[in-house]
């Protein structure tokens, strides 16, 4: 492509004579700025009603949650300095920092967490992620609007003191109060302003930094919020969050050291950027399912067990993440990625050899009642987008070739596509694909429950239902994590998604910025970040 | 003259209104909707969000809110940048988009007018296959390829100019040229071709037996008829490329008015999209009226009423 073929001498610490950080190695810039590419533009700053990747970066340097994240993604203690937990595991009490300050010198206390929990699961806020409070007494029926938010389980006992109550024990709770949807608000501030408290010169939030400037697909400004109670550890002075989707630009903006960090890569100059960037370069695992879903709502699909299992197991997925995506993407046999307590569930077959899978799935295939002459013929969904694309037609091909299977590509505008797998209206395979919410195999074992609007298989088992519903109530954690196995070995036995691979999240990171930390839910705070000497 | 340009524009009301319409019940029949993510809603939330923005009620009711609003120079909420109105992106877009664009078409004009009589002069010399040699790979390179080249060459490699992003004036060097260079190869091609066909005109023939200079002749009397068919050009280009082009504004990171066209449609942000073909069409009404009224200027023949 246009990079590769320029032989450009790099940009970096190899062309300048003096060494990264200085002659110590740990010298400071004077000029503390960090620049990061961060996808799209936000929607919103309203921790409540914002979704997305792009908005929760920007989010979790302005506001803090009850619970926070270590670099390396262990869950801290954040605006709450300690917290109890009920023997029942369903009330949660929470005592907040003294020291807990709003960005205009207001302390942060539990009423503001109380209002802000509140405000999220009311339904005039128009949250599209409230949702994901539902574990908590009364949400679900404050969020469809059967009771009014003053019914929610949670309480402000005092200034510094905040009561939660769930419905049943959930393990991952925690972990959902690094969440936006959990942030306390400024009530004044949301008071005054209204729908547009969100803006520049408006929001006042609780984190390390504040908003100084939104110019909308141009960039975000933060600057370091001096009346944050960990202000004095933090080094960065700026951060700018700038909405670059074109990952051309993206890399162009980076090598010419105008970003110093990439929240992802072009995939098409993946070699180059080993060959040249490879120090810069770091790929980790990410909490997220690429698969295909075969709907069973119809042929050829419907009640065809075996050839659901033939076409699972003709995919080579070695040589496709190998040659086809090729940054890293780790083969998945089976549904749920790598998550904190529980043991992945591989299928037999996983074991096997590509050769014996192959000559399985022929078997399989021809048992269906299909073969080389009466191939089968099948329908292959996927959003425009030039990486779905090369994956669909390797996956094609390797059905194609292997049982003589007949694939009509047909690709969708992102919002066309959403709709037609919603409906289930289309025989055959779509592509899909889920990142966690949450660090917890329940945000991927629920998406399958028969009456999950994200079930776009149509996969309706009374049994796997039972044990997630026995799972979703089940105070001890092992019994728990049994039951989400026990389902999911279920589901695979049934095949009604053909996993493909585990995501990773990739990063180009400037060998002069410090304190980067992979983890799994590629959650990144600028206060753990400093700039060396360069 | 005046009440000519009363007139035209009056005239206009009801090419808008059909504009309106059309764009309105366009968008509307794509499939899928604002609220449409790959993490799929409970129907409850669903159903809240489009009765708070109306979107439960039928398409005509919606179509006269949207109207009315309108004529109060409410463009409304954007759906997709919440925080946000749509007067208040399109305020923040088009100045933007506007200095850019107008930057390019200033460049492009004096360039392209000066290289196609030059051209013209020399026809069919060596001057001439040069200049219009560049001018056919001018407007045969699109810019989604110029664009990154340049970038390539100026930012990363010689680190001279900025890769993309607002700031001063070195910003705007890349994508003012990427923009300009088609429009200028164009604009050479049309002076060129025209000025041509001037230079045979009988008044020409009678301006040289005069004895005047050759660059009088062309100064004061062939350019002015040389022009009209570039001035016809520019009004609806002018207008196109000061609302933006959504392929520099993302190679430069730029916040213009075409990206949010494109990811208006593309989010299927009602409003927004709206917002930018009504201003893009009062642009383009405005422009052509400039254009019929810079033509009464410099052709003699023609004469408004």
């Amino acid at each position: 492509m246009l990079l590769g073929g320029c032989g450009a001498p790099e940009s970096g610490s190899a062309m300048r004579n003096m060494p990264v950080g200085g002659a110590s190695g740990t010298e400071l810039a004077a000029e503390q700025i960090l620049n990061k590419n961060n996808g799209a533009e936000p929607q919103t700053l309203d921790p409540h009603r914002a979704e997305g990747v792009p908005a929760s970066n920007i989010l979790r340097d302005l506001f803090e949650g009850l619970v926070s994240e270590a670099p390396d993604g262990g869950l801290i203690p954040g605006a709450a300095e300690s917290w109890q937990i009920s023997e029942d595991r369903t009330v949660y009490t929470f005592t907040l920092r003294a020291d807990g300050r709003w960005s205009n010198g207001d302390s942060v206390t539990g009423a503001d967490f109380e209002y802000g929990i509140k405000r999220s699961v009311d339904p005039a806020t128009l949250s599209q992620y409230s949702s994901i409070l539902f574990p908590i007494v009364n949400a679900e029926q404050i969020v469809k609007g059967e009771l009014p938010p003053d019914h929610l389980g949670v309480t402000a006992l005092d200034d510094l003191t905040l009561e939660i109550r769930l419905i049943a024990p959930t393990p991952y709770f925690l972990g959902l109060l690094t969440h936006s949807t959990t942030y306390a608000v400024h009530s004044p501030s949301v008071e005054k302003f209204g729908n547009r408290f969100a803006r520049a010169g408006n929001l006042v939030g609780n984190g390390a930094y504040v908003l100084d400037e939104w110019v909308v697909q141009s960039h975000i400004r933060l600057l370091q919020n001096e009346n944050y109670w960990g202000d004095e550890k933090t080094v960065i002075d700026e951060v700018n969050y700038f909405p670059i989707e074109n990952q051309d630009a993206m890399l162009k903006r980076y090598r010419a050291d105008e970003l110093d960090f990439t929240q992802d890569l072009p995939f098409k100059q993946i070699v180059w950027i080993r060959e040249n960037l490879a120090d810069q370069l770091y790929i980790n695992p990410y909490l997220g399912s690429y698969y295909y879903s075969l709907n069973l709502t119809l042929p050829p699909f419907a009640g065809a067990l075996k050839l659901r299992r033939a076409l699972a197991l003709a995919i080579d997925r070695e040589v496709l993440t190998e040659k086809i995506t090729g940054s890293g993407e780790i083969p998945a046999y089976s549904w749920v990625p790598p998550v904190a307590g529980y043991t992945q569930q591989v299928p037999e077959w996983a074991g096997w050899r590509q050769d014996r899978r192959d000559a399985e799935a022929q078997r399989l295939y021809k048992e269906s009642g299909y073969s080389k002459d009466n191939p089968l013929t099948l329908q292959f969904l996927y959003n425009t987008s030039e990486n779905h694309k090369r994956i669909a037609i390797a996956i094609a091909s390797m059905w194609k070739y292997l049982l003589g299977v007949e694939t009509k590509l047909l690709n969708q505008e992102w919002k066309v596509f959403l709709d037609t797998r919603k409906q289930k209206v289309m025989p055959g395979v779509a592509r899909n694909g889920w990142i966690g919410d949450y660090n917890d195999a329940y945000t991927f074992a629920q998406l399958l429950a028969s009456d999950n609007e994200q079930n776009d298989s149509g996969f309706a088992n009374e049994e796997y239902d039972a044990l997630l519903n026995a799972a979703a109530v089940e105070p001890n954690m092992q019994k728990r994590a049994a039951l989400m196995e026990a389902a999911e070995r279920l589901m695979l036995e049934e095949q009604p998604i053909i996993p493909i691979y585990f995501y990773v999240n990739k990063h180009l990171i400037k060998p002069w910025v410090g304190g980067f930390k992979p983890n799994i839910m590629d959650h990144h705070y600028t206060k753990n970040f400093y700039i060396l000497k360069h | 003259m005046l009440r000519f340009a009363i007139k035209r524009l009056l005239g206009a009301v009801p090419t808008l209104l059909v504009l309106i319409a059309l764009a309105f019940f366009l968008i509307k029949v794509a499939p899928g909707g604002p609220f449409d993510t790959d993490r799929q809603l409970p129907p409850e939330i669903e159903a809240n969000l489009k009765a708070a923005y109306h979107l439960d009620e039928p398409l005509y009711s919606q179509f006269s809110l949207y109207l009315s609003g309108l004529l109060k120079g409410d463009f409304g909420p954007s759906f997709q940048y919440r925080d946000h109105t749509v007067t208040e992106l399109i305020a923040a877009g088009f100045p933007v988009s506007l200095r850019l664009g107008g930057l390019a078409m200033l460049l492009a004009f004096c360039v392209g007018v000066t290289v196609g009589t030059i051209a013209a002069l020399k026809q069919n010399a060596f001057t001439d296959h040069a200049v219009m040699a560049a001018a056919m790979t001018g407007v045969s390179i699109p810019n989604f390829v110029m664009a990154p080249l340049l970038v390539l060459l100026f930012a990363v490699t010689l680190k001279w100019l900025p890769a993309g992003g607002l700031g001063d004036w070195r910003n705007l060097v890349l994508p003012v040229i990427t923009l300009a260079l088609p429009q200028i190869a164009y604009i050479a091609r049309l002076t060129r071709g025209s000025m041509i066909e001037v230079l045979r005109a009988d008044f020409i023939r009678t301006a040289r037996a005069q004895g005047l200079p050759q660059r009088t002749v062309i100064v004061r009397h062939a350019l002015k008829p040389a022009l009209l068919p570039v001035i016809s050009y520019l009004g609806p280009a002018t207008a196109a490329i000061i609302t933006g082009s959504v392929v520099i504004e993302q190679i430069f990171g730029v916040p213009g008015l075409g990206r949010f066209f494109v990811q208006g449609a593309l989010n299927r942000d009602y409003t927004l999209v709206m917002g930018v073909v009504v201003f893009y069409g009062v642009l383009i009404i405005v422009f052509n009226l400039i254009v019929d009224l810079v033509y009464a200027r410099l052709d003699p023949r023609v004469r408004y009423r």
